[in-house]
């Protein structure tokens, strides 16, 4: 099986353990106030070692996207075509997601609203999204 | 720091294929050639300065280059800047010469990617692999549609860079790829990932490439020594989904920079070789460099033609999408020949060259801006 099982440290772990429990969570600066991902142990703006985990409300907005017609390894060559979406949490942080009903790229647009929907993968649980009904076309 | 050094030498392999031969066999191949160019003995070679073969990076690889050529230079080193490594090098030498700790130095780059492996360009992008996240092209393709969504471009303003570079290709006799791209043939062709068609990616190609550079004063003939006139860096540095703006990167400080240090005006400048992995990559830095304004490049690319008769000519032997999609050295390489009067493709007295070098996905950036030999 060909599927990138995530490495998961001391530092990740709050991460993956809220989406097991069904939520995304993201790291907040208790110093400056910076929302950021993925996980690391100081903030990129102040370089503070104390931060905090918190839980997004899961609404994010579209800021690109592409679409693979090709797979890059076996595991992938079932879920052809897909794609991946950058999207902006409400809260600010930007990540890599899938789009659920985003029919392989074709319903979605910059700043298409978007909301949290988990999906379990080789028993891991993944942070997809899903467009709102508004942009559900 | 303006003029004072110079690109005295340059050297490159064939372009395409080369089953079973060493990476660092070629880049010993194409480093006798740049030696020999540049008029010098091999030991008068005090530094070699080497990008990181992408396919197979190496613990003391710098070391085990010099090696290959007989030398124990005063400076030697391997660094990894994705794409940027090369032009950068030769301003970390450049340095080096005007305060006076070398006098000639060596920059190399070899690999074998095309029959050797390509598991670098096809590699699962950390811990968003989980999501599908694969492929150095998947980041280009992120910018592509982030540019196409928000200027509304047309698939042409992206198919007429390929075109013309092929055709610049095409007529290079030493090119990797020497056939012709029609527009139909770029709005025909498949996307592996879209927005991406496969005519928008370079060409994976085995080879090697080297140059020389010394203080000018010190060129053995100064009528073939391309004098370097201004150079800049800026370093985007963030993965392509944490980036405030997908369509603007620090390439435009790296410019401002290079030309600050030239003194010249960016309009003056006579031709560009930009590192084209990518098509938007093209329109993204002639946009950060100050020289379209944003989501028009393209647009004045097809209104006003980027051939040597052109607004600027772009790219004139070929680039990566045709002469060989080696990371960088050979855009430097096709400066020299434009400004020494040796191109295939021949701008009509060039006064000033302009080279970018970039790597990642848009992370690292490096320009230079090169002058008439004295």
């Amino acid at each position: 099986m060909s599927f990138p099982i995530p490495e998961i440290s001391d530092v990740n772990r709050p991460y993956w353990d809220g989406l097991a429990a069904g939520e995304l969570r993201y790291q907040h600066c208790r110093q400056c106030g910076n929302k950021w991902l993925p996980a690391r142990e100081h903030c990129p703006e102040c370089l503070s070692a104390e931060s905090e985990w918190r839980a997004s409300s899961g609404r994010a907005t579209v800021v690109s996207w592409i679409v693979y017609r090709h797979a890059y390894a076996p595991h992938l060559v079932d879920r052809l075509p897909y794609d991946v979406t950058i999207v902006q949490l409400e809260e600010g942080p930007r990540m890599l997601t899938n789009i659920v009903n985003g029919d392989a790229g074709r319903r979605l647009s910059v700043g298409a609203q978007v909301e949290l929907a988990i999906e379990t993968e080789e028993g891991v649980n993944l942070p997809r999204f899903k467009l709102t009904q508004q942009y559900e076309r | 720091m303006r003029g004072k050094v110079a690109i005295t030498g340059v050297g490159h392999t064939t372009w395409g294929k080369h089953p079973g031969r060493d990476r660092v066999s070629l880049i010993v191949e194409a480093s006798a050639k740049a030696i020999a160019d540049a008029g010098l003995d091999k030991d008068e070679i005090d530094a070699v300065l080497v990008k990181q073969a992408n396919s197979a990076p190496g613990i003391l690889y710098g070391q085990k280059v010099a090696e290959a050529l007989g030398l124990r230079p005063s400076i030697g080193l391997n660094i990894d800047q994705g794409g940027a490594a090369c032009t950068s090098l030769l301003q970390y030498g450049s340095l080096a010469i005007d305060a006076g700790m070398i006098k000639n130095a060596l920059i190399v780059y070899g690999d074998t990617p095309r029959t050797g492996s390509r598991a670098a360009l096809h590699r699962p992008r950390g811990d968003d692999a989980v999501m599908g996240w694969y492929s150095v092209a998947a980041g280009y393709a992120m910018i592509h549609q982030a540019y196409r969504q928000r200027y509304q471009s047309q698939p042409e303003e992206f198919g007429n860079i390929a075109v013309q570079i092929r055709a610049n290709g095409a007529a290079n006799p030493n090119a990797h790829l020497r056939v012709p791209l029609t527009m139909e043939q770029y709005l025909a062709c498949e996307q592996l990932v879209e927005p991406l068609r496969k005519d928008d990616c370079c060409l994976v190609s085995d080879g090697a490439a080297a140059i020389v550079i010394s203080a000018t004063a010190a060129a053995r003939d100064r009528s073939r020594a391309v004098p370097l006139l201004g150079m800049g860096q800026g370093q985007e540095s963030w993965e392509v989904h944490l980036r405030p703006d997908l369509l603007h990167t620090k390439a435009g400080d790296s410019a401002d920079m290079a030309f600050k240090m030239a003194g010249v005006n960016r309009n003056d400048i006579s031709f560009a070789q930009l590192y084209d992995c990518f098509t938007v990559t093209v329109l993204q830095t002639l946009e950060d460099y100050g020289l379209a304004p944003r989501g028009a490049a393209g647009k004045k690319a097809l209104a006003e033609g980027i051939g040597l008769d052109g607004w600027l000519p772009l790219n004139t032997s070929g680039g990566l999408l045709s002469e060989s999609g080696t990371p960088g050295l050979q855009l430097i390489i096709e400066g020299v020949r434009q400004m020494r009067g040796e191109a295939t493709l021949q701008v009509k007295n060039p006064k000033l060259g302009l080279i970018s070098n970039q790597g990642g996905t848009m992370h690292t950036h490096a320009t230079i801006i090169v002058g008439q030999p004295s």
